[in-house]
């Protein structure tokens, strides 16, 4: 029976089928970090459990820590407090964590594949909902709650009924200016910021084939933002060449074999999924959204609608209220004062070069504050190698230490109230960037013109 | 966990679509590293003015309306799997969301926690807004071994659905990992059986 990719790796991660439909799933990589692992070690403890796979885990600090100063103890008695616990856990625990200042920290999303850690095949949890980033590799990933970190790190599983399957194809070149974030924004105000909910997404066809590592993970780190429970992309010469000589990627004769394995991952012809999405290519435009939900996103050039549907009338208008916006109006031209270019959508070396090539020689404008933060120790090192960091500070632009940062406002990054903020993540929710902050998501390309223009722009009359 | 069985209370209205989780408790509150007190913090902002100070118009400060059942618009739970926004929504009193969509993880964490996601279809979510913003004292009953959600003024039982296992731990008290930690020998012999291993 032709199998999807989705079903091949499930199937071969079910411990036990219980009679009712639920299944004891295993689980391979097991990421955490600070904030929704201090209650799953406490629940360990008051039940008197080990942790007996402590191998299969990876720790890092990341949602919580500043982005200045890391060198120094963390100021913020609370923020500190979290990290040090997490310190603690794993020193306890025996896992391994790259904690502020090592060279592997980073965004637990960011650093997971650059490590070589996320593998095609496998099945990671954390408990994070962008942990769908990770299924650009080929991989089942899916972001889970703090008792079900409990349960993984007691039992390495969890206990699961089966997500439906959709599939999402997309052929055709992108236009110039059009990034894999466009592309995703594009989906997500397609189907809705509930539309692929109970679902897992495989992201198909040549548009998908033809993005790096980065820009698949861009796709897949955003598929939590229309329901679904993950998304995931058939491992191919692109994911292998990613992965090869990664520290923790096989080496030698184990890479031929789980080459070997990696290789049979791919959805069958005429593999079955309960729902299918096509979308073409050349019609997506730069995109940016004017709501307070990721699929309230609409072409750069395009209109507020002027009415939506009666089920989401309430929100609609909560949220444009939120916005300061009006039903029908063009946001060309809206003067922006933030620019935030990071997360574990969009902080990847590629780009940190994209914002790079853009603004050399140019200066942001005078009343935006424009701040970049790496997703990992690594991304930084890299970006200081190549000569991004003179770049970017010559055009006005303020690099960060990693972390989560402005994406959700945990640490001091945060948007004043009332202010717009064009932002590379991957939320707008109301005070998603601080209490009171308007959050536009868009592009790395489209936030450096924004911070160059210092407005909303049609960012295809600035492109050579 | 706490077991749950029925409940009859009355509800409280909230009648706005996609309800995200950092609404439900925004990032900023998540520095706790114990699961208690996140109630207080419940909808903060759109509870409290930045001087916190209660903002009138939000339902959770109209003295008209209270109760341990929260009636909310569809895809309640959206976004951030952070189960603090199922631990501040017990915290507060609330035993049961009623919406007519639930995101997938709050689901999940909701049970986990000992809270009820008890999905009925819109137009009967619908009725139901409005019949508790009119009437705020309007009783509802959930009936969880009968899988009922009766509104005795309405002389109506609307029956919801809800997987037997978790059905079965819900009313016990029973989480995942009392399960889980009985099928240890199924994992080890899984483990052992791979033909490829991290």
């Amino acid at each position: 029976m032709p199998k999807s990719l989705f079903d091949k790796i499930w199937e071969a991660h079910v411990v036990k089928a219980i009679p009712g439909g639920l299944e004891v799933f295993y689980i391979d990589r097991h990421l955490i970090h600070e904030v929704t692992s201090p209650q799953a070690f406490d629940e360990l403890r008051a039940r008197g459990l080990p942790l007996p796979r402590p191998a299969q885990i990876v720790a890092t600090a990341d949602h919580n820590v500043p982005t200045r100063n890391q060198h120094l103890p963390i100021a913020d008695p609370i923020s500190r407090a979290q990290v040090d616990k997490l310190t603690e856990n794993c020193a306890h625990f025996g896992i391994e964590l790259f904690g502020l200042g090592h060279e592997n920290q980073g965004i637990v999303h960011v650093i997971g594949p650059e490590l070589g850690l996320t593998q095609p095949g496998m099945t990671i949890v954390c408990g994070d909902s962008h942990t769908s980033t990770h299924g650009a590799f080929g991989a089942i990933a899916f972001g889970i709650g703090t008792s079900q970190v409990t349960q993984v790190m007691a039992t390495q599983c969890l206990l699961l009924s089966r997500p439906k399957r959709m599939r999402i194809t997309i052929d055709g070149a992108l236009r110039p200016g059009v990034t894999a974030k466009d592309l995703i924004l594009h989906v997500i105000a397609q189907l809705g910021t509930g539309g692929a909910t109970g679902y897992f997404v495989e992201y198909a066809g040549s548009a998908i084939r033809a993005l790096s590592m980065e820009g698949r993970m861009t796709v897949c780190n955003m598929s939590i933002e229309m329901g679904a429970r993950g998304g995931l992309i058939a491992p191919d010469a692109t994911t292998f060449a990613y992965l090869e000589g990664r520290h923790y990627a096989p080496q030698g004769a184990r890479w031929e074999q789980a080459l070997a394995h990696w290789q049979t991952l791919y959805s069958d012809e005429d593999a079955e999924f309960e729902a299918e999405l096509t979308v073409d290519a050349t019609a997506i435009a730069p995109m940016i959204t004017y709501g307070t939900n990721p699929g309230m996103g609409m072409a750069l050039t395009g209109h507020i609608p002027a009415q939506v549907a009666a089920g989401e009338a309430a929100s609609f208008e909560q949220s444009l209220r939120y916005m300061g916006f009006e039903p029908g109006e063009s946001l060309l031209g809206k003067e922006i004062n933030y620019v935030f270019i990071g997360s574990c959508t969009n902080s990847r070396i590629e780009d940190l070069r994209a914002v790079a090539a853009y603004v050399q020689g140019k200066q942001k404008a005078a009343h935006v504050a424009a701040i970049i933060v790496p997703g990992s120790k690594s991304v930084e090192q890299q970006a200081i190698a190549e000569g991004l960091d003179k770049i970017l500070a010559q055009a006005g632009f303020e690099l960060r230490q990693p972390g989560c940062s402005a994406c959700l406002a945990m640490n001091d990054d945060k948007i004043p109230a009332g202010a717009y903020c064009v932002s590379t993540s991957n939320r707008n929710f109301e005070g998603r960037q601080g209490p009171g902050a308007r959050t536009l998501l868009a592009s790395p390309l489209v936030a450096a013109i924004t911070a160059i223009e210092g407005r909303i722009v049609d960012i295809t009359r600035y492109l050579n | 966990m706490e077991k749950f069985q029925t409940l009859r209370s009355t509800a409280v209205p909230l009648p706005i679509e996609n309800i995200d989780t950092d609404q439900i408790i925004p990032a900023r509150f998540l520095k706790a590293t114990t699961r208690e007190g996140f109630g207080a913090n419940l909808f903060a902002d759109w509870r409290y003015a930045s001087t916190g100070e209660p903002k009138l118009g939000f339902v959770l400060n109209d003295t008209r309306y209270h109760g341990q059942i929260l009636l909310a618009g569809q895809n309640f739970g959206c976004g951030s799997s952070r189960e603090h926004a199922a631990w501040a929504l017990y915290d507060a009193g609330f035993r049961v969301v009623v919406s007519s969509d639930f995101a997938d993880i709050f689901r999940g964490n909701a049970l986990n926690t000992g809270l009820l996601p008890l999905q009925v279809p819109a137009a009967t979510l619908a009725r139901l807004l409005a019949r508790v913003t009119h009437y705020p004292n309007t009783q509802l009953v959930v009936d969880l071994p009968a899988q009922t959600l009766a509104v005795p003024v309405w002389e109506e039982s609307i029956a919801f659905d809800l997987d037997p296992y978790k059905k079965e731990c819900l009313i016990n008290g029973y989480d995942d990992i009392d399960y889980l930690l009985s099928q240890q020998a199924a994992i080890t012999t899984y483990e052992a059986q791979r033909t490829w291993s991290i």
